[in-house]
C-alpha cells in the first residue's frame, strides 16, 4: 500500500500530531521550568532562566506540605481500593459464569446499570454520614470499589469462561474446597486479567476527581487532583508552581504507560471487537 | 455459560454446583449495594423533598417542576445532551479516521498512535488547567498563534456562545485517542479476504472505506457511541476545571448543576438533578443499546 506520497504525508501527519497533542504537554513542562515573573506572561518559549528544582521544592513544601500528603492518600486510595475491587469482582465474575441460573439475567442488570447510571451524589453522602464514613479515607476507598466493580466484573466474567472446567473438576478430585479452588487455582490462572484490571483502575482512580471532591472534603484528606484545585485558587499568579504541579500529577501515568503499554490497549479494547 | 446446558446431567452424587458457593457474592453485593444501590433509590425519594441540613420534607413534584422552569437549569439539561452528542460524534468521526489512518502503511505508526493515545491517561484537571490558560482570549497560546495568522481570535471559555463548545472539543482531544483505539482493535480483527476480494472489484480507498471498513466495524462504533455517551452525559471534571458551569450558567451541565446545588444546600433538588440525570442517560442509552445491537445481529 505504500504510495509515492506516503512520506510526505507522513511527515505533515507528525507534524500536526506535534502541534495537537505535544504542544500542550510541552508548555506545561517548559511553564513548570520558569521563574515566577517569565512564567506570568504564559508563553510558548525556552525559559531564559531554568527554575526547575526551586519550583519543585517551593510546590512540595506549599502549605505545609500538603502534596506529600495528597501523594501518600492518593496512593493509599489507589492500592487500597484496587485490592478490594481486583478480588471481590473476581469472586463475583468467577460465580456469576460457573454458576448460572435463573437470577443471573438479574445481576447483569445491576452489573450494567453500575456501568452506566451516574451514582446520586447527595444521598451517597447521607449514606456515608450514617455509616460514620464521611470524610475518611476509608469510606472513599469503599466509593471507589462500589463505583468500579461493574467494569471488572464484566472483565473477570469474560476471561473465566476461557478457563476450562476441566481444570476445576481436577481440583475437586484432588480435595479442594470451593476457597481454595478459586484463591489457589482460578485466581492464579487469571493474572494476566487482573494486570488489565489493576493498571485501567489504577489510572481511573489516581485521576479521579469528582468522588474525592464530594466524599473526602478537607485539605488534611486532598488527593492529588484536589491539591491541583486547591493550588489553583492560591496560585493565581504563579503559574510556573502551578504547572509544576500538574507535571508532577501527569508522571505517574506517563510512567503506567511507559510499563503496561500493552495491556492497557489490551484492557480498554477488550469487548470491542465482539461487541 | 452454554457448556452446561449442553452437558448430559451430572452423577448426583454431590451437588457439583457448591463448588461455586453464592457467598461469593456476599463482599461485593455489600459494598456495591450499600454505597451504589442504596443511594440510587433513596435519591427518587429525596428528589421528591425540600431537603437541607434542617431535614426533609415531602413537596411532590416541586424540584421537577423548577428543573424545568428555571432557565438555568433547563440550560444544564439541554447542555448536558449537547455536549453528549457533540463529544460522541466528534469521537466516532475522528476516532474513525484516524483509526483507518493508524493502520495503513505509514512511518512513525507506532509513535503516532501513542501520541493519540497518552491524553486518554491524563489527569482530566491536570488538562483542564492547561486548556484554560491556553485558551485565555488575550494571552492564551491558541489564540497568539491565531493572531499570528491574521485572524482574530475567540473568547474560547469566555464567550457564551462558544464556552460549552470549547470545553467539548478540549474532551474530545482527552479522550479520542479511546475510540481510535477501539477503531483500531476493529479494523485489525477484519479478515484480509474481505480487503482482497475489494481489490479484485476495483474498489477505491472511499469505497473500501464506505463499504468494507464501516460495514464490519458496527460493533466497535455501537462501543465507542456508548462508551462516549456515558462518559458525555455525566462529564463533570473538565467543565467544573474550566468554565465552572459559566460564563453566567450558559456552560451548566446535570453534573454541574447538582454539584453547585449541593454547595448551596438544596439538597433535594440537588438529589432531583441526579434523578433527570438518571431518567435521560436511560432514556438515551435504553433505545441506543437495544437499536445498535439489533443492527449488529441484522449484519
Amino acid at each position: 500500500m505504500k504510495r509515492p506520497g506516503g512520506i510526505l504525508s507522513g511527515i505533515v501527519a507528525i507534524a500536526v500530531s506535534a502541534v495537537v497533542f505535544l504542544v500542550p504537554f510541552a508548555f506545561i513542562f517548559l511553564t513548570a521550568s520558569k521563574t515566577r515573573a517569565e512564567s506570568a506572561l504564559l508563553e510558548f518559549s525556552l525559559p531564559t532562566e531554568w527554575a526547575i528544582w526551586e519550583n519543585l521544592v517551593a510546590v512540595v513544601e506549599a502549605r505545609d506540605y500538603m502534596l506529600l500528603t495528597a501523594f501518600v492518600n492518593s496512593t493509599i486510595l489507589t492500592v487500597a481500593s484496587i485490592a478490594i475491587m481486583v478480588v471481590f469482582a473476581a469472586m463475583v465474575g468467577y460465580v456469576m459464569q460457573r454458576r448460572p441460573n435463573r437470577w443471573t439475567p438479574l445481576l447483569n442488570a445491576l452489573v450494567l446499570a453500575g456501568l452506566i447510571i451516574p451514582p446520586a451524589v447527595v444521598p451517597t453522602i447521607w449514606v456515608l454520614q450514617r455509616l460514620g464514613l464521611y470524610a475518611t479515607l476509608g469510606g472513599l476507598i469503599l466509593i471507589e470499589v462500589a463505583f468500579g466493580l461493574s467494569f471488572c466484573v464484566l472483565l473477570f466474567r469474560a476471561f473465566v469462561a476461557t478457563i476450562p472446567r476441566e481444570v476445576d473438576e481436577a481440583a475437586i478430585i484432588d480435595g479442594a474446597g470451593p476457597v481454595r479452588l478459586f484463591f489457589q487455582v482460578v485466581l492464579p490462572l487469571l493474572r494476566s486479567v487482573i494486570v488489565t484490571v489493576v493498571i485501567v483502575q489504577a489510572v481511573a482512580v489516581f485521576n479521579d476527581f469528582q468522588n474525592p471532591l464530594y466524599f473526602l472534603p478537607g485539605d488534611e484528606n486532598a488527593t492529588v487532583q484536589l491539591t491541583l484545585y486547591n493550588f489553583r485558587s492560591q496560585f493565581t499568579t504563579q503559574w510556573n508552581l502551578l504547572f509544576m504541579d500538574i507535571l508532577l500529577i501527569t508522571v505517574p501515568p506517563l510512567i503506567m504507560y511507559a510499563f503496561f503499554n500493552r495491556q492497557i490497549v489490551a484492557g480498554l479494547t477488550s469487548g470491542a471487537v465482539k461487541g | 455459560m452454554t457448556t452446561t446446558v449442553l452437558r448430559p446431567p451430572r452423577t448426583r452424587r454431590r451437588d457439583p454446583r457448591s463448588h461455586y458457593p453464592m457467598w461469593f457474592y456476599l463482599p461485593a453485593a455489600a459494598v456495591y449495594g450499600t454505597l451504589f444501590v442504596v443511594p440510587t433509590v433513596a435519591s427518587f425519594y429525596f428528589a421528591f423533598t425540600r431537603w437541607s441540613i434542617a431535614g426533609s420534607e415531602f413537596i411532590g413534584l416541586e424540584n421537577f417542576v423548577l428543573f424545568f422552569q428555571e432557565p438555568y437549569l433547563l440550560r444544564g439539561l439541554i447542555n448536558t445532551v449537547v455536549y453528549g452528542a457533540l463529544t460522541s460524534g466528534l469521537k466516532v468521526v475522528l476516532g474513525l479516521l484516524l483509526g483507518v489512518y493508524l493502520t495503513s502503511q505509514i512511518i512513525a505508526r507506532s509513535y503516532l498512535r501513542s501520541v493519540v493515545f497518552f491524553p486518554v491517561l491524563v489527569s482530566t484537571v491536570g488538562v483542564g488547567v492547561t486548556f484554560s490558560v491556553l485558551m485565555d482570549p488575550a494571552e492564551g497560546l491558541i489564540n497568539r498563534v491565531l493572531e499570528v495568522l491574521g485572524v482574530a481570535g475567540p473568547g474560547w471559555l469566555t464567550d457564551p456562545s462558544l464556552a460549552l463548545v470549547s470545553v467539548a472539543l478540549v474532551d474530545v482531544w482527552k479522550g479520542v485517542g479511546l475510540a481510535t483505539l477501539i477503531y483500531i482493535a476493529g479494523i485489525v480483527a477484519i479478515p484480509q479476504e474481505y480487503f482482497e476480494a475489494a481489490r479484485v472489484d476495483g474498489a477505491t480507498r472511499v469505497q473500501n472505506l464506505r463499504y468494507v471498513i464501516l460495514p464490519l466495524l458496527w460493533p466497535a462504533t455501537s462501543t465507542v457511541i456508548i462508551l462516549s455517551l456515558i462518559g458525555g452525559l455525566r462529564s463533570f471534571d473538565l467543565i467544573w476545571t474550566m468554565t465552572r458551569g459559566g460564563p453566567g450558567f450558559t456552560s451548566d451541565v446535570i453534573a454541574s448543576v447538582i454539584f453547585k446545588q449541593y454547595q448551596a444546600g438544596f439538597w433535594g433538588l440537588s438529589a432531583a438533578g441526579n434523578v433527570v440525570l438518571f431518567l435521560l442517560v436511560s432514556a438515551l442509552m435504553v433505545p441506543l443499546y437495544w437499536g445498535l445491537s439489533r443492527r449488529e445481529v441484522e449484519r
